[in-house]
This record gives C-alpha cells, sequence and structure tokens, in this order.
C-alpha cells in the first residue's frame, strides 16, 4: 500500500571505497512519473549513488525503499525484481553475442532451448514503439557506441522497468537522437514510470527534469524543482565557482597541410563500406572539427589514422610521408599524438603505474641500448604529471586509481610533452566534469596556437563549434559537407549530421 | 595487507594446509607424521647428500618455472614446458652425442645453446599460430608436449636406441659435454648455476629493459601497448621462443648433468610443475626461485619420506600433488578476497 507517491526513497547513503568516500550521508527521493535530475561534476558521487540503488553495491550505512517497502539489494537481480532498471555510462554488455542474447542474458525461464525467435520479436516491438532501432542479430563489437546504447536501454525495457536510471545518456547521440530519448521518458513519465537522469549537462538537465539534485563531492549540495532555479545558480552548486561557458579563441592563420586525407575508402568490423572516399586536410595552426552523430565512422576514421585498421582504397599523408596503411609503430614515430575514444582500453593500461602510460611513447628514447632508464623515466614522467595537472599522489600509483578526468589528462599530458605536429583527438571530453574539459579544451587550443595541427572529433556539437576553424561533418562514411566555423550556420550542420544535406566541393 | 606480503604468506599457509591434510593418510598407514616429517626436512636439506640432491631437482624446477613466468609475463599461455624441455633435451643431445672432438670449453656452451634451440623451436610454431591465425596456445602447447614425448621415444626405440645396449635411450653423450660436478661426492652440476644465472637475467629483463617494459605493457593490455606503437605481435613470438628455450635448457640439464643419455622419461613433468610455480611465483624472478626451491624440498623429501618410513611411495607422489593444489588454491586467495556480508 503506498501511503506516498515516492518510487524510491534513500536515506543516509554511505558509501566509501579505500581513500575516498563516494556518498557522504546522502539522501535521495524519486517520485512516481518524476524526472530526477542527478547533478555533479565527475567524482561527485552520482553513478555510485545509483549503482548503490541499483545493487551493484553494498551501502556501507543508509536506508533504501521502493514504494516503502525497505529493501536490500544483493545484486541488480534484486532491483531489477523491484523493477528498477539501470543504463550505464560504461556499457554492461557481452561484446561476443548479440543483440537479442545481451537482452535475454539472465532471465529466468523454464525452457531448455532458448526461445530466442520470440525474444527476437519482442525486442522489436519494443524497438519501434520506443523508437529504439537495433537489429537483433547484429553483434555488440560490431555496432558503434550510440547504437551500443540503445541495446542498454531495450535490456531495461524489456524487464519491465519501473524505475529507470541513466548514466549519462546522450553523450553519445546527437542533438535529434536526444530529443527523441527525450520524447521517450516523457512518454514514460506520462505512464507514472520514475526516472533519474544522472547528467553534468546544464542543457539537458534544465530540459528534461522536474527535480534536481547536485552532488558535491559526495555529499548533497541541493535539491531543487526545476523551475526554482537557473543554470548559473546549478552550475555554482556543482563547482562552487562562476563556471565560463566559453572559450574565447584569437585568430591564427593557417600553414600547410600537416594531414592530407585523400578519399580513403574503409570496411568495419562487419566488412560494410564504413568510409567512403573521405577527403580532408587539416593544416598547421587550425583545428579541423569532425561532426557528426557515433557509429558514421568516426570510430573507422581515427582507426585508419593511426595504424588500427587498413583502408581499402586511397592514401594518408602526414606531410611529406605516405602512411596509408603503416603500423603504429610509424604514426607514434612522426609524432602523432592521439586521444581515443576509448580511453581505458585503447588508450591506457589501467593495471599497470602512471609512470608506465605516461613513457609509452616515449620509453625508447629514454633507453640506452637495451635498458631502460628507470630514473630518467620517472623523473620524466612527474614532470609530465606536474606540468599538465593530473591528480596523484605519485606516479608509482597505479593508473586505475586516477578519476576520470585525470585519466584523460594524463593521456594528453604525454602526448602533448612530446609537442606532436598532429593531434588527433576523439570524444575528448566526453564524461568529463567542466573543470577538465576548460582544461583540456585550452590544450587543445594551446597546439593550435603553437603552429601545430588539431583533428578534433566530437559528438559534442557545441565543443566543435567553440573549438574548430573549420567543420566537417560525416554522414553514413562520408564528408557531407567542410565549412569555415566561423560561416558555419548550425541548421546546415544539423542537415548534413542527418544526411539531408551536401555542402559545395569546398574541400580544402 | 600488501599483495606483496600475502604473495609470501600465502604459499607458506598452503604447505602447512597441504601438510596437514597429507598426515591423514600418513597416519593411516601407521606412521606417526611428525616422525614422517622430521624425515622430509632431513632428507631434503639435513646433509649435504640431501642438500645437493634437493638442488638437483631444483634446477630443472626452476628453469621450468622461469619458462613460463616469462611467457605467461605477457599472456602467453605458455603450458608446453614439458615438451619444449624434451625438444631441448633431443636436439641438444644430438649436438652432444658427436660433439667428441670439441673441447669441454666450448662444447658445454654450444650444448647448451643447441638445447636452447630446440626448446625455442617447439615453442615457435604455438606462438606463430597464435599470432597469424589466432589458434589458442593453451590447445597447442598442451597438446605439442605429447607429440613431442611420443616422437621422442619413437626416436628412442627406433633409429637413436642405444647401440650398445639397445636399451630406448641415445647412445651416451660425449665426455666433453657432461657439466662438471660442483661439489665434490655429488650430483651437484652446473646445470644449477645455469638455473640461477637465468633468474638473475630474467630479474634483468623485467626490471631493467625495454623488452621487459615492452613485455609488462603487452600482458596488461596488449590494445593499448598497439595503439602506443608497440609491436605486440613480434615481442609475443619472441617471448615465447626464449620461454620455451629456457625450458629447452631445462632439458638439456637433465641429460648433460644426470642422466648423459637422451632418455624418455627424462622429465616427471617438471614443465606443468612450472606452471604452478610460476603462478606461486607471481610471475616475479625471486617468487620464482622460492617457489622451485620449495617444489624442489618437498620432492626430494617425500622420497626420503617414504624411504624412511615405509610409507609407500605413491603416498609420497600424492603429497606432491596435494601441495600442488593447495598452492594453487592459495595463489586464489591473493587475488580476491573473503568478506563477511550482513
Amino acid at each position: 500500500m503506498q501511503t506516498t507517491d515516492l518510487a524510491v526513497e534513500m536515506r543516509g547513503i554511505v558509501k566509501t571505497f579505500p581513500g575516498v568516500i563516494a556518498n557522504d550521508h546522502v539522501d535521495f527521493q524519486l517520485r512516481r512519473g518524476e524526472i530526477h535530475a542527478l547533478l555533479g561534476e565527475n567524482g561527485a558521487g552520482k553513478t555510485t549513488l545509483m549503482n548503490v540503488l541499483y545493487g551493484l553495491y553494498r551501502p556501507d550505512e543508509g536506508e533504501i525503499l521502493v514504494h516503502d517497502k525497505s529493501v536490500a539489494f544483493d545484486s541488480p537481480q534484486d532491483a531489477i525484481a523491484e523493477k528498477i532498471g539501470m543504463i550505464h555510462q560504461h556499457f554492461m554488455l557481452v561484446q561476443a553475442m548479440n543483440v537479442t542474447d545481451n537482452v535475454i542474458l539472465g532471465l529466468k525461464s523454464n525452457r531448455v532451448i532458448v526461445d530466442e525467435k520470440n525474444a527476437e520479436k519482442r525486442i522489436d516491438e519494443l524497438a519501434h514503439s520506443y523508437g529504439l532501432q537495433v537489429e537483433p542479430r547484429n553483434y555488440i563489437w560490431q555496432l558503434s557506441i550510440g547504437e551500443q546504447q540503445r541495446v542498454e536501454i531495450l535490456k531495461a525495457v524489456y524487464r519491465d522497468a519501473d524505475v529507470l536510471i541513466l548514466d549519462e545518456p546522450t553523450s553519445v547521440l546527437t542533438p535529434s537522437e536526444a530529443k527523441d530519448l527525450f520524447r521517450i521518458l516523457r512518454k514514460m513519465k506520462d505512464e507514472a514510470k520514475s526516472i533519474v537522469y544522472i547528467s553534468h549537462k546544464m542543457e539537458e538537465v534544465m530540459e528534461i527534469s522536474d527535480r534536481i539534485s547536485v552532488l558535491k563531492m559526495g555529499k548533497l549540495a541541493a535539491n531543487v524543482m526545476r523551475s526554482e532555479t537557473t543554470k548559473v545558480e546549478l552550475a555554482r552548486l556543482m563547482v562552487g565557482r562562476e563556471v565560463i561557458f566559453r572559450l574565447t579563441k584569437p585568430p591564427v592563420k593557417p600553414g600547410k597541410p600537416i594531414l592530407e586525407v585523400s578519399k580513403v575508402s574503409a570496411l568495419n568490423d562487419r566488412k560494410l563500406p564504413a568510409l567512403k572516399e573521405v577527403s580532408f586536410e587539416v593544416h598547421e595552426g587550425e583545428i579541423l572539427g569532425v561532426a557528426g552523430v557515433s557509429g558514421n565512422g568516426q570510430r573507422e576514421l581515427a582507426d585508419v589514422l593511426t595504424g588500427r585498421r587498413t583502408v581499402t582504397a586511397g592514401t594518408i599523408r602526414i606531410q611529406e610521408d605516405d602512411v596509408t596503411n603503416s603500423d603504429s609503430r610509424k604514426i607514434v614515430d612522426l609524432n602523432v599524438g592521439f586521444v581515443p575514444e576509448d580511453r581505458v582500453d585503447v588508450g591506457l593500461i589501467m593495471s599497470l603505474p602512471i609512470l608506465n602510460n605516461a613513457i609509452i611513447k616515449n620509453y625508447r628514447d629514454l633507453s640506452k641500448g637495451p635498458f631502460l632508464d628507470y630514473s630518467a623515466a620517472y623523473g620524466y614522467a612527474e614532470k609530465i604529471v606536474k606540468e599538465f595537472g593530473v591528480k596523484t599522489p605519485s606516479v608509482k600509483y597505479p593508473t586505475r586509481t586516477l578519476s576520470g578526468g585525470n585519466l584523460q589528462k594524463l593521456i594528453l599530458a604525454r602526448d602533448l610533452a612530446r609537442d606532436p605536429q598532429l593531434m588527433i583527438a576523439c570524444q575528448p571530453t566526453r564524461g568529463l566534469d567542466v573543470g577538465a574539459t576548460e582544461e583540456i579544451q585550452s590544450r587543445l587550443l594551446e597546439q593550435r596556437m603553437r603552429g601545430h595541427a588539431v583533428l578534433l572529433v566530437s559528438e559534442d556539437l557545441d565543443e566543435i563549434l567553440s573549438l574548430s576553424d573549420r567543420i566537417a561533418v560525416m554522414f553514413e562514411g562520408e564528408i557531407m559537407g567542410i565549412v569555415h566555423a566561423s560561416d558555419a550556420v548550425l541548421d546546415d550542420i544539423g542537415l548534413m549530421m542527418a544526411g539531408s544535406k551536401r555542402i559545395g566541393a569546398d574541400q580544402s | 595487507m600488501t599483495s606483496r606480503r600475502l604473495n609470501v604468506i600465502a604459499p607458506v599457509l598452503s604447505t602447512v594446509a597441504a601438510l596437514l591434510i597429507s598426515a591423514v593418510p600418513i597416519y593411516l598407514q601407521d606412521v606417526n607424521p611428525i616422525f614422517g616429517y622430521e624425515r622430509l626436512l632431513f632428507g631434503a636439506l639435513g646433509d649435504k647428500l640431501a642438500l645437493t640432491e634437493t638442488f638437483v631437482v631444483f634446477a630443472p624446477l626452476l628453469l621450468c618455472g622461469l619458462a613460463v613466468a616469462l611467457a605467461f609475463t605477457c599472456k602467453f599461455w605458455n603450458i608446453g614446458a614439458e615438451g619444449q624441455l624434451y625438444a631441448g633435451g633431443l636436439i641438444g643431445t644430438f649436438f652432444a652425442v658427436y660433439a667428441t672432438s670439441i673441447p669441454a670449453v666450448i662444447a658445454i656452451p654450444a650444448t647448451l645453446l643447441f638445447g636452447f634451440l630446440g626448446g625455442a623451436a617447439w615453442a615457435a610454431w604455438p606462438a606463430v599460430l597464435k599470432v597469424k591465425l589466432r589458434v589458442d596456445e593453451v590447445v597447442t602447447t598442451l597438446l605439442g608436449n605429447w607429440v613431442m614425448t611420443y616422437a621422442v621415444a619413437a626416436i628412442l626405440f627406433g633409429p637413436w636406441k642405444n647401440p650398445v645396449t639397445g636399451w630406448h635411450e641415445s647412445p651416451a653423450i660425449s665426455d666433453t659435454t657432461k657439466y662438471p660436478i660442483l661439489i665434490a661426492g655429488s650430483r651437484f652440476h652446473l646445470g644449477i648455476i645455469v638455473g640461477l644465472l637465468v633468474a638473475v637475467v630474467f630479474y634483468i629483463i623485467i626490471r631493467k629493459t625495454k623488452w621487459g617494459f615492452e613485455l609488462l605493457a603487452i600482458g596488461a593490455n596488449p590494445t593499448a601497448s598497439y595503439a602506443a606503437g608497440i609491436n605486440v605481435k613480434r615481442q609475443i613470438i619472441i617471448a615465447a621462443i626464449v620461454s620455451g628455450g629456457i625450458a629447452g635448457l631445462a632439458g638439456i640439464g637433465q641429460v648433460a648433468g644426470i642422466q648423459f643419455h637422451m632418455e624418455t622419461d627424462l622429465s616427471p613433468g617438471f614443465g606443468y610443475t612450472g606452471v604452478v610455480i610460476a603462478m606461486v611465483g607471481a610471475l616475479s624472478p625471486i617468487g620464482v626461485v622460492l617457489a622451485s626451491f620449495l617444489m624442489a624440498v618437498i620432492v626430494q623429501g617425500t622420497q626420503a619420506m617414504s624411504r624412511a618410513t615405509g610409507v609407500p611411495w605413491a603416498l609420497a607422489e600424492g603429497m606432491q600433488g596435494i601441495i600442488l593444489l593447495c598452492l594453487l588454491v592459495g595463489v586464489f586467495f591473493t587475488r580476491y578476497r573473503l568478506k563477511v556480508a550482513r
């Protein structure tokens, strides 16, 4: 029997990990039919709090009530049984299995042989009714990040979730897809479903939520109704300072081309065309931003530029060198910096010390013959960690002890310290808080100021607009157009991202 | 407790547990376990004979443990040390039998080299298959053990049997290739020093060289290592080959130090024990040395205990197995903690 209209109540939740209090006596209430945003910087405790609700963590102290019933979850299975579903920022999908299997994994059934046909049918129906387009037979490792997220949402919806927790969901969606997501969420709200929306994007939070809880450094900083607050006030609550939203960009005269991509075609992991005769150049002293929804070839583009995928046609040149289909080593030796989209698996070795990651591109220079001079390496690592503001007690600590923002700063530090002539940065600020985002964007602008070339691949249109000198839009493996940022018409860019428009032969 | 300390405590506790478990069948044989264990310790460490014999067993265990540890560092799961040991013995012996006119100063290093190459070659093909065709190396190296041991048997029962005795062993190796005995009146031979030297080289490689740095990176995250410019495929093949070579040194060590012929039963499973030793030793050179010595004490000691107490030899062998199992369980507890939940 419901005496209040609280779908979920969390009281005095405390959760600690070695050395850090992730949640410090946090209270949280989710009303039925409400969209409640959890706002805060990276490391504020939002994901941890929801992981506790979802049964992934046991709180050290505190109570959880679902529909006024006190619960203690031993695992997500218990949370799912209480009709709580969660879509994580870092997906929890089995790469080697297909969509259908991932959705039905873990469901109890009396049958010995799995009923895939019916599952597929239901998945198709649900996908249609919520507008989540996925092909049930595809394997997860073949899907782009955006498509994988849709599978995650399907998983929750398939299990009749009443309470839906979304962790930074739009970090992989276009503006129009985000609008679709919001439409879905509003529909769910109308059907008395309750939604927790974790984000640090002010725009979205102000658009979609009814109520906002701000977390700062593990504590609840405020609990306000959206109608009673402003972006500026929220920013202040989150960060404790007034955050400057726009970066100023002084004009720099671009020089000769550093990166020349000419009619490059490549296949994706499903052996289908992912890049179709892509051509563009990036010059000294310029940032070329590549805009587009995830899944339109950006991943494959970064792969071919860094020696991780072969092209089926076309050439790639870095200054005088032809690097088409060359090994990753050649790219590194040509002093090309690379910030991969997937930081944890491609960018860093989490179990090794920060020192190892810091020197992994230039350890050969720190060696005499076969011997690596570890004391020189230590000094170098300390230097770059300090210079780029990576917060750690020592470079000997394992890399996994760093928070998200510091991981990214480390990746940037080790490449930027080598003063690269070309920097390829993919989603460099995704999932990072305002402070870290600012720092990283400043560094990229600095590269530009020093007369180097930067290729910025990002799904954050605001970032592309504020940082780029020229903007290329990718759609289904093609460059739909390249425009100067100063002349760019936002509607045109949106249309290009959606595939409805192409802009001229202006390819340079 | 730091994981380093735990890496030391876990094997100790495992050994104690194994001794307690084994005390039961010993007691059921009407033998006082305390007396049995006293004989075990004495038989392994008690006098010069015991100690040198323990070292004799220590050498091949150490080399196999190091071989496996090297491969495991870059996550090449080399379960084929046994076959690589035999391959090393075979090729090394082939040289050693016909090296009669070469002086020992050259013949012995050359024999070692051939032993190394034999083992290396037997690890090379699984490595190439893994890197080029993604064939699982656990399967290839493991099955390779049988292929090699049967090949050796076929050769020793057939074309290469001892011409003098007709026994299924190779002709005797040249005197110039026999390992010198380093402690008079014992079997303590050069192979033990070879093992310790390899341990030192291993240490230097992992802690001080570029190659060690690369192997650690590859083992921890090959994708990121490649993205950073490391030639992952090539390094895995090289590591596998060196690993096989070290196991080959164990094989030729048994020939040149103990048997003086290539035998069909050159090893009672040193290659397999090497896998457990590598894991218990947490892939570190010091850990492997300690774990190898522990196993040598057990092997040598249980034999002595069996002789002294009349406990059947099978029980002594069983004890070795119990200890291996307990050590493996101990490794698990270095990685996971138990916590009582509310």
